[in-house]
């Protein structure tokens, strides 16, 4: 087969008639037409970026809440070996007088289990309802402004300075909200706010009153009992003052890793493990993070090959209605490219204004909306996860896509026979 | 065949022409082994009954479909050794073509409908436009240049169709019954047009069944079931020189 080359400058006459027919084709097609295609190239972008931005943010919505509701920007815990923190109070002053850290929480902890219902059960031989939990002592106001626990509480209120034996639950502990009744993950019934629980740990039992129930949606949390830090030190009769756990928030001009570095340098991961969220991170996390991206860019993929088959349907439909002005155009001489390029020309052109349409509606609408109003998702807050590179990604492949997918069809009209298509045959 | 002995040019030169059709496993040869030849700056009505291959030929001469065998040798160039693209660029810078159904691309304006071709052949946008709007003169159209063809008449459209046909100056003109969707008044008034072009020297090809029309000709050429049954010089005509 004969092999044709255009030379450039019939190449830029025929872009030149191209963008000349697309322009004017465009321009006086029927406007709901051109609404309907430009509509469909919207949901196709919006389908490209948003599906997968919900899936990562609904992950991205989890991490977010186990850093700022749990671990901070850097996290400090004991090491393997040890039970505590030791030197918790050098640690605490280090990070006090860090200029970087906006604030601290510390948080003594203690494996328990707590009781219900053995003041209302019927008969002695019936089974107490017991689950095993982590008790926080914490410092009320420290943690509040470093996690804002105080603004987690569904059920009751937070706890005051002076509160003695009253404890916050997390909302796990009670099937009420985890949902379901399991044995491996034992949860009580019938507590509610003013109800009695009885924690035990080491030989030592008390009564405690429920003051409020929490729901940070980071599972650790709502698995746990909190009360004040002076409280837990006397039941457990700590005189140490060493911590379990300490959760720093940096100021938002600062580095975690170059806050840490200053740390370390002081000598303080002698006595504990000092780790930026990202190091500290739970692996689970990390690991559903890759999944759900890996899931979200398939459905991309998929949404990306409906794409093609949608601009592909829209401009045969546009070229084989016209097939007979595209029949008498190259019967008066006008170059199949030209004629081509006319159709990629349209197909680009509806892409343009589909993925502008797109972007004002991801960028200035449903991303400051869903940053102000995170989805209710029953695991965490989702957020729409949509980076301008990542976006700007996508678009393009969308133009990929559509110049592949507008020009094929386009090629398979023109290429007909000239005389066939003006006859109609 | 010669019609000007010394001053012979011709435009147009086909030999031995066969063309058929396949239609339901059935072959019809159309054109039977035509073979005569148009000089330069003749106005030659093909006509005869539906179906004697009249359309069939003018496709032919204009480069718009292949014959099965012979010669054709259009403004001096054999046409068979012309590739696709080739082909079309003969057909836009040598060619015009009137359609039956004027054929102009709707969403364009008249103006528009004209001046592509010459924005094909690389002219700037200004020139096209000017030349564009000169054909649009001659076919006494320059009010209508921003009308679409929908907010035209059908004698209009077919007066674009022929400015667009005429604007980037073709060495022939073919015309597939340009007249049989007007009413005569109309009719009378496309010829007009035509006959005014050759009177300027434009080769003009048309393919007619209307005997009147045809009689307005240089020459006129009568096919039958793909046979030329008559070919004759019109009464009071003269090819230009």
């Amino acid at each position: 087969m004969k092999r044709i080359i255009l030379s450039s400058k019939e190449t830029l006459t025929a872009i030149r008639v191209g963008l000349f027919l697309a322009i004017r084709q465009v321009k006086r097609s029927s406007k709901w037409t051109t609404l309907l295609i430009t509509f469909i190239m919207t949901l196709t972008f919006l389908n490209l970026v948003v599906v997968s931005g919900i899936l990562v943010g609904l992950i991205e919505g989890a991490t977010v809440a186990v850093r700022e509701r749990h671990l901070g920007d850097i996290a400090i815990s004991r090491l393997k070996e040890k039970e505590y923190i030791e030197r918790s109070t050098k640690i605490i002053a280090a990070i006090a007088a860090s200029p970087d850290v906006e604030s601290y929480t510390e948080r003594y902890l203690q494996g328990a289990t707590v009781e219900a219902n053995y003041k209302t059960r019927r008969r002695e031989t019936d089974l107490v309802e017991s689950t095993g939990t982590v008790l926080a002592g914490i410092d009320l106001l420290l943690e509040d402004k470093a996690t804002g626990l105080s603004k987690r509480i569904v059920e009751g209120s937070y706890l005051e300075q002076g509160d003695y034996d009253k404890v916050l639950l997390g909302c796990n502990l009670l099937i009420k909200y985890l949902g379901f009744e399991s044995t491996s993950m034992p949860a009580l019934k019938d507590v509610a706010i003013g109800s009695k629980v009885r924690i035990k740990f080491n030989n030592i039992t008390r009564e405690m009153t429920v003051k409020g129930i929490i729901k940070t949606k980071v599972d650790d949390i709502d698995r746990r009992v909190y009360m004040t830090d002076s409280q837990l030190r006397s039941m457990s009769g700590r005189t140490d003052y060493n911590v379990g756990e300490i959760a720093i928030k940096i100021k938002s001009t600062a580095n975690a890793d170059e806050v840490k570095r200053s740390l370390v340098s002081q000598g303080l991961d002698q006595f504990a493990t000092i780790q930026t969220f990202e190091e500290g991170e739970p692996k689970f996390l990390k690991d559903i993070k890759q999944t759900f991206a890996m899931l979200g860019s398939m459905i991309s993929a998929i949404g990306l090959v409906v794409a093609c088959i949608t601009i592909f349907i829209v401009i045969f439909i546009n070229a084989i209605t016209r097939r007979k002005f595209i029949g008498i155009l190259k019967g008066i001489g006008i170059d199949s490219v030209a004629i081509e390029f006319a159709y990629v020309c349209q197909s680009l052109l509806y892409a343009l204004v589909g993925t502008l349409i797109g972007f004002v509606i991801v960028f200035a609408v449903l991303k400051p909306f869903l940053d102000a109003h995170p989805i209710n998702f029953p695991f965490s807050d989702g957020i729409l996860v949509a980076t301008i590179p990542g976006t700007f990604t996508r678009a393009g492949l969308l133009f990929l896509a559509t110049l592949i997918a507008g020009y094929i069809p386009a090629r398979m009209v023109v290429k007909q026979n000239t005389l066939d298509a003006i006859l109609g045959r | 065949m010669q019609f000007l002995g010394a001053k012979y040019n011709p435009m147009i030169k086909i030999q031995d022409l066969i063309k058929s059709y396949t239609t339901a496993g059935n072959t019809f040869v159309v054109l039977k082994k035509l073979s005569f030849e148009i000089e330069a700056g003749q106005f030659v009505a093909i006509t005869g009954r539906s179906g004697s291959g009249k359309s069939t030929l003018l496709y032919q001469l204009s480069l718009l479909d292949h014959p099965d065998s012979g010669f054709i040798e259009v403004d001096g160039v054999d046409i068979s050794k012309l590739d696709r693209r080739e082909r079309t660029k003969f057909r836009l810078n040598r060619l015009g073509y009137v359609f039956q159904d004027y054929a102009l691309v709707p969403e364009l304006t008249s103006i528009e409908n004209v001046v592509v071709p010459l924005l094909m052949q690389g002219l700037d946008k200004k020139t096209a436009y000017k030349k564009a709007l000169a054909a649009l003169e001659r076919v006494n159209l320059a009010d209508k240049i921003n009308n679409l063809p929908s907010q035209l008449s059908g004698g209009q459209q077919q007066r674009v169709s022929i400015a667009r046909a005429i604007g980037h100056d073709p060495h022939i003109l073919f015309a597939d019954e340009p007249t049989a969707n007007l009413d005569k008044e109309t009719s009378e008034n496309v010829l007009e047009i035509f006959l005014e072009l050759n009177k300027k020297g434009q080769t003009i090809i048309m393919v007619t069944h209307e005997p009147e029309y045809a009689a307005l000709a240089h020459r006129t050429i009568l096919l039958d079931s793909g046979v030329i049954t008559s070919d004759k010089r019109n009464v009071g005509h003269k090819p230009q020189d």
